[in-house]
């Protein structure tokens, strides 16, 4: 298969490289845009390794996926708050609890936001969180292994779209319900009775400096709006949060019009440290939920799911001084703070500018109770007191800003398809570049932290339409790479994208690959289901359920001939891969089985419940090609009627005929 | 699988089809030009068990095997998922044979025979030693078989190496012998 690939890749570079260089000449049209060196800008040659990883939402896929950059090569689709076949994830008795909420097992969810663990506002490689948007969660990935560690569920909120932005040390990640509900006991209102019963929250998610274990610190009680997107302040800000929030008309119906009446909603500045004081002082009010918190651990390979049944709510009402409202124009979504801490770039979805807020300004404006009035008993900043400036005319529905370490910011323009670069302090436009199409989210290596990495900008495109050979009705997201090192910002690459990519992150790779772990050691294998060697390898019949505690090496399952199971009872095979050997894992699948399948990395050990409906021989086999006899990796279990006399028996490699069966070949339970 | 084609002409086909013929172009593709990949033997990995290579690499014992299998180009096949079962043996073993007989294996037009005995000493599946059963026969990678004597627990092969360690690796087993198995002579 490689040579193959490999046969039709190299013309086709030659063809594709020498098709860009002719058109290149040509002065108009979206091939224009590609200048005739970017190819080998972005080819990342065979046994090479890509500079960045690039940490991309799945949208509505509810996955995440990771990227090689510059070659924008898929490196992996890391399973979060939907099942995955590919991964076994959601389908394992081990892995399923990941999933429970206190609505029960959800196996679809909605990603949209990155946010990579930092230490001092720069990436330390450690973790990556996502929010899930529908039910409201926040996972935590662990970056040694690739894998979901933790689901945290989020109560009083609905639609977490402002969420997972973190904190300076990561302390907290966030999380922002983008649905204001009915919060309490009185659940059952009419919605038009929004003005009156309907609150938002936004949730502090504590992050232990040395586990990652989240747990929810605080929600802060808010008017019944909406929150978009946030960003944590750095540096001299690093104290303080910034939340767009849109709809401050308080509509319930019809939002597209209702929620755009005003020419200001607000971006909402927390003092999250005078928060956490307040919570430490016990000026929070315990509420009354239910939430799942859902843990991974590593040495049973197995997920706990538990029912946490109270949350600590601070009401500004009680704790003054906590936060702020900022004027900000029509529906702000992007809220992002700059590398020096001192500039907060509202993006107003329907404004025709951009405004800088200047924390310096902020904070002197709290000083001198510089207020335009109150929103639900908040203060409200003065815009002109609070605004470093605006940037005049960059374009049409400004979105999402990042940034260089050049002082200058990115902002994506999802009407007029194109990414602008202007100077944060001069609030100049510096260069404008077409996108195709209809940008969303961009992403800098580093961009959100005090370190960005101004080499590429990645942006994540709604519509694709052209760009690929088509597939039908739905085409596959673009990422486009721009080349941002000089002056002019330069096209170099699209590539497809997993689900719906929103927010991403693209960190160093040598922050990440270092830490990469490649099995599990076989000692360390603390679930109680392990068969730790072949001589552990048995069957075992508990009431209505037989348990094979099975393990699997190249090339062989031990047993894989098993007899007396009965129509009626439920069969767990326990698999354990006895390998200790980086990529090699075994996969596990029995005919019939409507549940699922299996996969076992080196050293681990997973679980398939499996349910017999009829009387018969039932083969099994390894799915994941292992070895050069992969394909001899098989066996069968007999399922016998409910009152047949055939004995609990398992064997391996033994062939002997029927008659000495019992004497020499089986062991017998 | 380690073809590698050629990066100069693509550099250069990017110089004559540019327009502007940006300078960076040569710099670029010639710092890729240099692209040199190991099979998996070249691998870094300090984590996983050791395969059936490493293990002989380690073993002062086997410098002999370790030269050869060089030699014969099989290192890279002995890195490979496998699953195999390597018949080792010692320095000692091929020390017994008469004089000059490794020498003359070793060199570049011997090639040939001294794979075909290597890869006698190999089967692809990992077998322990109590699998191995008297009077058992056993294919082999080059096509033939060797045979199993089994007495008071020690087992012999071919009558002339026995089996006088077993060490697993993460991509098999090595059975650590004390004689040479030569094929038989092709008819």
């Amino acid at each position: 298969m490689k040579h193959n690939n490999l046969k039709v890749l190299v013309p086709a570079l030659f063809l594709s490289v020498g098709l860009l260089s002719i058109q290149g000449c040509k002065p108009k049209g979206t091939q224009s845009a590609v200048s005739g060196n970017a190819a080998a800008k972005v080819y990342v040659a065979p046994g090479k390794y890509d500079e960045f990883y690039n940490f991309v939402s799945g949208g509505f896929s509810g996955q995440m996926s990771v990227y090689g950059i510059p070659s924008g090569r898929l490196l992996r689709v890391i399973p979060v708050f939907s099942v995955d076949p590919e991964k076994g994830y959601g389908y394992s008795e081990e892995s399923k609890p990941m999933l429970n909420t206190s609505n029960g097992f959800i196996p679809w969810d909605d990603l949209h936001h990155i946010a990579l663990s930092v230490t001092n506002s720069e990436h330390d490689g450690r973790w990556v969180f996502a929010n899930g948007n529908n039910t409201p969660r926040i996972a935590r990935v662990d970056l040694k292994t690739f894998r979901t560690a933790e689901i945290i569920e989020i109560p009083n909120s609905a639609g977490n779209h402002s969420s997972p932005f973190i904190t300076e040390n990561s302390e907290y990640v966030v999380a922002g319900t983008r649905f204001s509900v009915p919060i309490g006991d009185k659940q059952d209102v009419p919605i038009n009775s929004y003005k009156e019963n309907f609150k938002g929250t936004v949730s502090f998610i504590g992050v232990d400096k040395t586990s990652g274990k989240m747990n929810i610190a605080f929600q802060i009680l808010t008017p019944g709006i909406n929150f978009d997107l946030a960003r944590a302040g750095k540096g001299k800000s690093a104290g303080w949060f910034f939340f767009s929030c849109y709809n401050s008309e308080k509509a319930n119906t019809l939002l597209e019009v209702n929620a755009s009446q005003k020419d200001k909603d607000f971006i909402m500045c927390v003092n999250w440290k005078k928060a956490e004081e307040y919570a430490k002082a016990g000026k929070g009010v315990k509420k009354a939920v239910k939430y799942a918190h859902n843990t991974y651990d590593e040495s049973t390979h197995s997920a706990t799911s538990t029912m946490e049944n109270e949350v600590l709510v601070l009401d500004p009402k009680d704790c003054p001084d906590m936060i702020y409202f900022m004027p900000c124009p029509k529906s702000p979504h992007g809220c992002d703070t700059d590398p020096t801490g001192e500039f907060i770039v509202g993006s107003g979805k329907l404004a025709a500018t951009i405004p800088v807020f200047s924390f310096t300004k902020i904070q002197a404006a709290i000083a001198a109770k510089d207020y335009d009035g109150s929103f639900d008993g908040i203060p409200v900043l003065k815009y002109a007191s609070v605004l470093h400036g605006e940037v005049q005319k960059p374009g049409l529905g400004p979105l999402h800003t990042e940034f260089d370490e050049k002082g200058n910011a990115y902002t994506s323009f999802f009407v007029s398809s194109e990414v602008v670069k202007w100077n944060v302090q001069s609030l100049k436009v510096l260069d404008r570049i077409a996108t195709y199409y209809s940008v969303g989210h961009l992403s800098v290596p580093g961009g959100p932290t005090k370190k960005p990495h101004g080499k590429y900008l990645i942006a994540y495109n709604k519509i694709t339409k052209d760009r690929y050979l088509p597939t039908g009705p739905e085409l596959a997201q673009s990422a486009q790479l721009y080349d941002i090192s000089g002056e002019k910002m330069k096209l170099l690459l699209d590539f497809p994208t997993i689900g719906e990519p929103h927010y991403a992150e693209a960190i160093p790779a040598e922050l990440i690959m270092k830490n990469s772990q490649k099995i599990y050691k076989i000692e360390d294998n603390k679930n109680p289901y392990a068969a730790k060697g072949d001589n552990f390898a048995r069957v075992e019949r508990k009431g209505n359920e037989i348990h094979v505690y099975m393990t699997s090496i190249r090339s062989h399952f031990t047993p894989d001939n098993i007899e007396g199971v009965k129509l009626g009872e439920t069969v767990y095979f326990h698999v354990t891969n006895l390998e200790q050997d980086w990529d090699v894992p075994h996969g596990f699948a029995i005919k019939g089985a409507n549940n699922a399948e299996l996969l076992i990395m080196p050293g681990e050990t997973q679980t398939l419940k499996w349910i017999p409906e009829k009387v018969g021989v039932f083969p099994m086999y390894c799915t994941d090609f292992c070895s050069a006899l992969h394909q001899e990796m098989q066996g069968y279990i007999r399922v016998s009627p409910p009152g047949a006399n055939v004995p609990l028996t398992f064997s391996t490699g033994k062939t002997a005929p029927a008659a000495t069966e019992k004497k020499d070949t089986v062991k017998t339970k | 699988m380690k073809k590698i084609f050629s990066l100069p002409l693509f550099a250069l086909s990017l110089l004559i089809g540019s327009c502007n013929g940006d300078k960076k172009t040569t710099e670029e593709s010639a710092t890729s030009d240099a692209v040199v990949t190991g099979g998996q033997e070249a691998v870094k990995d300090d984590e996983s068990a050791k395969d059936v290579v490493k293990v002989a690499v380690g073993s002062k014992d086997h410098t002999t095997l370790v030269a050869a299998l060089k030699q014969a180009d099989l290192v890279t096949s002995l890195s490979n998922a496998g699953p195999f079962t390597v018949f080792a043996p010692v320095n000692a073993a091929f020390d017994k044979l008469p004089a000059g007989t490794v020498e003359g294996l070793m060199k570049d037009d011997k090639k040939a025979d001294l794979q075909n005995i290597l890869q006698y000493h190999v089967t692809t599946s990992s077998l322990k030693a109590d699998f191995f059963t008297d009077g058992m026969t056993l294919g082999m990678v080059n096509g033939d078989n060797i045979t199993f004597s089994v007495k008071d627990g020690k087992v012999m092969i071919n009558g002339i190496a026995t089996i006088i360690a077993s060490i697993p690796a993460s991509n098999g087993m090595i059975h650590v012998i004390d004689g040479v198995l030569l094929p038989p002579a092709k008819k």
